[in-house]
């Protein structure tokens, strides 16, 4: 009787939990798992295969571990007792074997999902693409649109469908640009330009956040990532061109001291070339990224001084 | 008066706890000190602790203060995480919970620096000192002063994180402080230097432990030891102690840059000014990444003692489980970069460090089905090491695919700095690291105290800890899915984060109820020590070498220093003498052993001083402790008597006296 | 004859842990040296090492450091004749040219700061002078350690623990001289070939 209580209880309280966690999951939204755009789709998607395929690690491993234990407790005296079984050349072959085929899969699978996953890498679309030049300020967003000439605070608006090339630099200190239900992230960093390629495929709001801690206002460095028609996107555009607040250096710099929890925000006329005029504060003459990543992309854009 | 504040440096009466949270802290640590100070002085136990503890150079000695230290820190580092999970279950919407962000910043700083630097270094190097000697059967490590100095240095470490509540505050970068952020500009207080002297002085003391143990392993292994008869601890030790070698110089480099930008005005990793933070973010972690081996690998040689043991067999694919530690050793200085894929360095690069990642858990996978056919045919017994290893392999192996997953580049760019990444590695370092210590100090500790752990207790302890581990993992890997990043100390309602961080928050509370567990288990151990009492000295029909000694171990470790000729050499020995094997009369030696030394305490102290003086900016302070230092070398290189011997005769008795209580006849 | 085996044995541990110390400060200054290679065009409108360095000084720096390891190895070999004075010799030759060595150094890193390019200019010089700097560190760290086996050769004579010291300090001596090629090499030259 205990000893089935043992069992039973248990197992009924992890049922139990386990309804009450797939019930709660299924009314939540988890953004990884449901992408709004074909980036985290296709990250979505990879996440998934290379789940699916550790079952063949799991499964063994489990199996093995709960038989042998079972089988060869202590109290089992009828269980076969080899105390000098200490190896076999066969055996020991095949799990250096089964592994490394497994990883050789998912090695093929990771070098190629990171180059066509590549965030610097434009997407493939019939629409033109769309700039949006973002900063990491303490502890706010800057979106600079210099197609539209506006820019924003903390909301970052564009069209559905549309490639959007988001080049990231911040003013502060290392940030990380991340709207989850659209795709992966990329740092912001001083001095430097990343840059990460988007789109949006349905319409809606996203959270949008920075992943990496920056500072007494980091939990509060949220911003809205917002896909809406063409239609919609030239209105809301035409509405923050008409904004009082004009994006001069002096506004800039009056922006760009430390803030928490700021308001969605619009501006007019960005002066010209902001963007490269906040790079190049981090970049005195004569000083370059002296190729620690020579074949990669970071790199200190000195384009806006020359 | 400004004389005086200048002599004073940066510090003053600001730095003293002015808001009811930092001061509780304070109150914590002060008390905690004051409190074992009244205790000493009442049971009148100073000069035991002097003579048998502080100034003690047996390594074992050091061990046990490793151990314990690691224990109250562990005690630290998880208050700290209860009260992480308490703001983020409660911190929701306009709520903010009990604590501000600076605040929480800097506990989720010191949570990380101390687990990793002073509870799982501190197990590590606590169980290293009183296990390998005696598994290699020798009687001392290579240089015992200098393993005093170790201890000393680490303890400093400890000290200064905690004397932090007290003077001053923490840093509030995270545990590995990337820049700009832990440039003066942003961090202007003296967090960051607390944390940089805490880890450039605990990290020195490493990097010695590192080659005296290495000298240990290579020099000491008694007749007969080649290097395919060590135990496998002995061999994970001996990669992990060439990780330490390899890793700790460039810990040591970083921090002196950053303290150098902070202090000095120099531009190493500044924005602007030809600074380069992205050097820091690989320099860091190309110490960083070996530095989880360093953990994990001594852990992983715990685990093959104890599954062969209450296997009751031998261990399995010796030669594979060798191999695979080299491999691990090797290939753990090439995946650094997976730590910031997100950087941005290409994807030609990306997907390289990625697939050095994935080639790593091969060689994990390898030890794992080791293991696993290690048990297979044997005689399982369930005692609790055993359970620690069952609950390792089930969270590690899970864990692992997860490291997979992460190491994948395009994967990571979804769930980098997510919860899912914080729910990966506390799987890796709570299964892999603590599981594994857990398991070797239940298992060794009727060794050193004469009598076993409580088994019940310990159960108790062990199911805590898994369910409540799963209880407070299992919703981060959620909550990183559902784009939740770490170390927020707020977040708005409708991303419906806050029933997982409930259910996170009781895991936590489960786990603290694991260590009350684990408490108890000793409170209730000492309890019944005569109960439990270890007659034989060897408790668990062990393998090795150190299972013949009589426990607790005496002080000379062996009268006569073994010779082996197979690899579970004990066992071998009990097999003979079953098959009525005669047994040979020993023949004792003189042999000496070092003295006690208080100098490498005083090296501890002046370090102290040279660390304190260098975070508040008090140069002469700096100064005295450096010279001093020097001076209690030259001290020490001088005295030409630092050793004590014992005759032949006083051995003879000494050993049949230990064997009569507790030992191997 | 079984102590001296022990006293044998136990030789051999400080030798080959005193390589393995050697070894984590090789792994130190590979450290700085990827630092250095990382910033050295990081001049942030300040002087590059094309416009800074003096190849003389540099040159007459490393002829005397050389030179220093050669009359340490003279006094190495005095000391294992047993031959107290000419060991001293040596060593105090050896000490006097570590401190020409100390005094260029020094003249230099006066001369870039006063000129306005101290550490604080750029991450080029930032790096320069920590990497430099470190090296002369351990040689003032050496010249201090000579001083004290000196006083201890005075007193004590070359008895076997002496000698052993001697040899430490001699390997020390000989390893800072071969980073020092490396400065010669990755830091001035290369500096000085092209702007």
């Amino acid at each position: 009787m205990n000893k089935k209580l043992k069992i039973i209880l248990p197992a009924v309280v992890i049922v139990g939990f386990l309804s009450v966690a797939v019930w709660y999951l299924r009314r939540t939204t988890i953004p990884i798992l449901e992408p709004k755009g074909p980036v985290g789709l296709q990250e979505r998607n990879l996440l998934l295969f290379a789940l699916a395929l550790s079952l063949f690690v799991i499964i063994p491993v489990f199996s093995l571990l709960f038989f042998i234990a079972w089988k060869y407790r202590e109290s089992n005296e009828s269980a076969r007792y080899s105390p000098d079984f200490d190896h076999s050349r066969i055996i020991e072959t095949i799990w250096w074997l089964i592994p490394s085929a497994m990883i050789g899969v998912l090695s093929v699978v990771a070098w190629n999902s990171s180059h066509s996953l590549d965030p610097y890498k434009a997407l493939n679309s019939k629409t033109p693409q769309m700039t949006i030049q973002v900063v990491a300020l303490d502890w706010k967003w800057l979106f600079i649109y210099p197609q539209q000439h506006i820019a924003s605070v903390n909301l970052v608006q564009f069209p559905k469908d549309t490639p959007i090339d988001f080049q990231i630099t911040s003013d502060s200190v290392m940030n990380s640009f991340w709207i989850p239900q659209l795709g992966g992230q990329i740092y912001s960093m001083p001095g430097m330009s990343g840059q990460l390629h988007l789109m949006a495929s349905q319409y809606g709001s996203f959270n949008g956040l920075s992943a990496n801690i920056s500072g007494a206002g980091f939990s509060g460095m949220t911003f809205v990532a917002r896909s809406s028609s063409e239609k919609d996107f030239v209105a809301w555009a035409h509405h923050a061109s008409r904004s009082q607040n004009k994006l001069s250096l002096a506004a800039y710099n009056n922006l760009d001291r430390p803030s928490q929890n700021n308001p969605v925000a619009y501006y007019s006329s960005p002066k010209d070339n902001l963007y490269g005029t906040i790079l190049a504060k981090y970049d005195g003459p004569g000083t370059s990224m002296s190729g620690m990543y020579t074949g990669g992309k970071t790199s200190m854009s000195g384009m806006g001084m020359q | 008066m400004i004389e005086f504040a200048s002599l004073l440096g940066k510090l003053n009466w600001s730095a003293l706890p002015q808001d009811p949270i930092t001061a509780g802290g304070a109150a914590t640590v002060v008390g905690g000190v004051l409190g074992v100070m009244a205790l000493l002085t009442y049971f009148k136990r100073w000069k035991w602790l002097w003579k048998e503890w502080l100034t003690s150079l047996d390594a074992k000695k050091i061990g046990i203060m490793y151990i314990v230290v690691a224990a109250v820190m562990l005690i630290r580092a998880g208050t700290d995480a209860l009260m992480m999970r308490t703001q983020q279950a409660v911190s929701v919407g306009a709520n903010h919970g009990i604590l501000d962000s600076n605040h929480f910043q800097q506990i989720f700083s010191a949570h990380g620096t101390i687990m990793i630097f002073f509870v799982g270094m501190g197990l590590m190097f606590g169980l290293i000192n009183l296990i390998m000697p005696l598994q290699i059967g020798s009687r001392d490590v290579a240089f015992p002063f200098l393993n005093s100095i170790s201890f000393w240095l680490f303890f400093v470490g400890v000290a200064l994180v905690n004397l932090s509540l007290v003077v001053g505050s923490f840093s509030a970068a995270g545990w590995l402080a990337y820049p700009p952020l832990s440039e003066l500009h942003y961090s202007p207080g003296v967090g960051v230097d607390y944390w940089i002297w805490s880890l450039e002085i605990a990290g020195i003391g490493s990097l010695l432990s590192g080659i005296n143990f290495l000298t240990t392993i290579i020099k000491m292994r008694c007749k007969g030891m080649s290097l395919m008869k060590m135990p496998m601890f002995v061999w994970t030790v001996m990669g992990a102690m060439t990780l330490v070698i390899f890793a700790f110089p460039i810990l040591t480099v970083t921090l002196t840059l950053l303290y150098l930008d902070r202090t000095f005005g120099m531009h190493f990793f500044t924005a602007g000014s030809g600074g380069n933070m992205m050097m820091y973010v690989n320099l860091i972690w190309a110490w960083g990444h070996p530095e989880v081996y360093i953990l994990v690998l001594p852990a992983f040689g715990v685990f093959s003692e104890v599954v062969a043991t209450f296997s009751r067999k031998r261990l399995f694919g010796y030669t594979s489980m060798v191999w695979a530690t080299w491999a691990i050793v090797a290939l753990s200085f090439s995946v650094w970069l997976h730590h910031f894929f997100t950087m941005g360095a290409g994807a030609d690069v990306n997907s390289f460090f990625g697939i050095m990642t994935m080639i790593i858990a091969v060689p994990t996978g390898v030890k794992i089905f080791n293991w696993l056919f290690t048990m297979y045919r044997g005689r399982i017994l369930f005692a609790t090491p055993m359970r620690w290893f069952m609950g390792f392999v089930v969270l590690f192996t899970m864990g692992g695919i997860a490291g997979v997953l992460l190491g994948v580049p395009a994967i990571d760019f979804q769930l980098h700095n997510s919860l899912f990444l914080v729910a990966h590695f506390h799987t890796m370092i709570v299964s892999g690291v603590l599981f594994g210590y857990f398991a070797g100090v239940t298992y060794w500790f009727p060794k050193f105290a004469g009598f076993r752990l409580n088994e019940r207790f310990g159960n108790y302890a062990f199911w805590c800890w898994f369910v409540g581990f799963i209880l407070a993992f299992g919703p981060l890997y959620i909550l990183g899915l559902m784009g939740a990043t770490r170390r927020l100390d707020h977040y708005s309602a409708s991303l419906g984060y806050q029933p997982l961080f409930i259910v996170a928050g009781i895991g936590a509370g489960i786990i603290a109820i694991g260590v009350t567990m684990q408490l108890l288990q000793i409170f209730v151990s000492i309890r019944g020590r005569h109960e439990a009492r270890d007659t034989t000295g060897d408790p668990w029909n062990g393998r090795t070498l150190e299972w013949s000694t009589p426990s607790p171990v005496p002080f000379y470790n062996y009268a006569v220093t073994p010779e082996v000729d197979s690899r579970d050499p004990f066992w071998a020995v009990k097999q003979a003498r079953a098959a009525g094997a005669a047994v040979e009369p020993p023949h004792y030696e003189a042999i000496s052993l070092p003295k006690n030394s208080a100098i490498g305490l005083y090296i501890g102290i002046m370090s102290f001083m040279v660390g304190f003086g260098a975070i508040w900016h008090i140069v002469w302070l700096s100064a005295i402790g450096l010279f001093s230092i020097v001076f209690l070398i030259l001290v020490r290189c001088n005295d030409d008597h630092t050793e004590h011997h014992i005759s032949a005769k006083k051995l003879e008795q000494l050993d049949k006296k230990a064997r009569a209580q507790g030992g191997y006849a | 004859m079984s102590s001296s085996a022990i006293t044998q044995a136990d030789d051999s541990k400080p030798i080959l842990g005193f390589w393995i110390y050697i070894m984590t400060d090789c792994v130190l200054f590979a450290s700085l040296f990827a630092t250095y290679a990382v910033l050295f065009r990081n001049t942030a409108g300040g002087p590059s090492g094309y416009q800074l360095f003096n190849l003389k000084n540099v040159l007459a720096e490393t002829l005397i450091l050389l030179t220093s390891s050669f009359t340490c190895g003279l006094a190495m070999l005095a000391a294992h004749r047993d031959d107290r004075k000419q060991t001293l010799f040596w060593f105090a030759v050896t000490f006097a040219l570590g401190i020409a060595f100390l005094a260029i150094e020094l003249t230099e890193f006066r001369h870039f700061v006063v000129t306005g390019n101290s550490w604080r200019r750029s991450g080029f010089l930032s790096a320069f002078f920590t990497l430099v700097g470190t090296h002369g560190l351990h040689i003032t760290i050496g010249l201090m350690w000579m001083v004290i086996l000196m006083w201890q050769v005075l007193k004590r004579g070359l008895s076997r623990s002496i000698i052993k010291r001697l040899t430490f300090l001699s390997m020390f001596w000989h390893f800072l001289d071969i980073i020092w090629i490396f400065i010669f090499t990755i830091v001035y030259l290369r500096g000085a070939i092209a702007p």
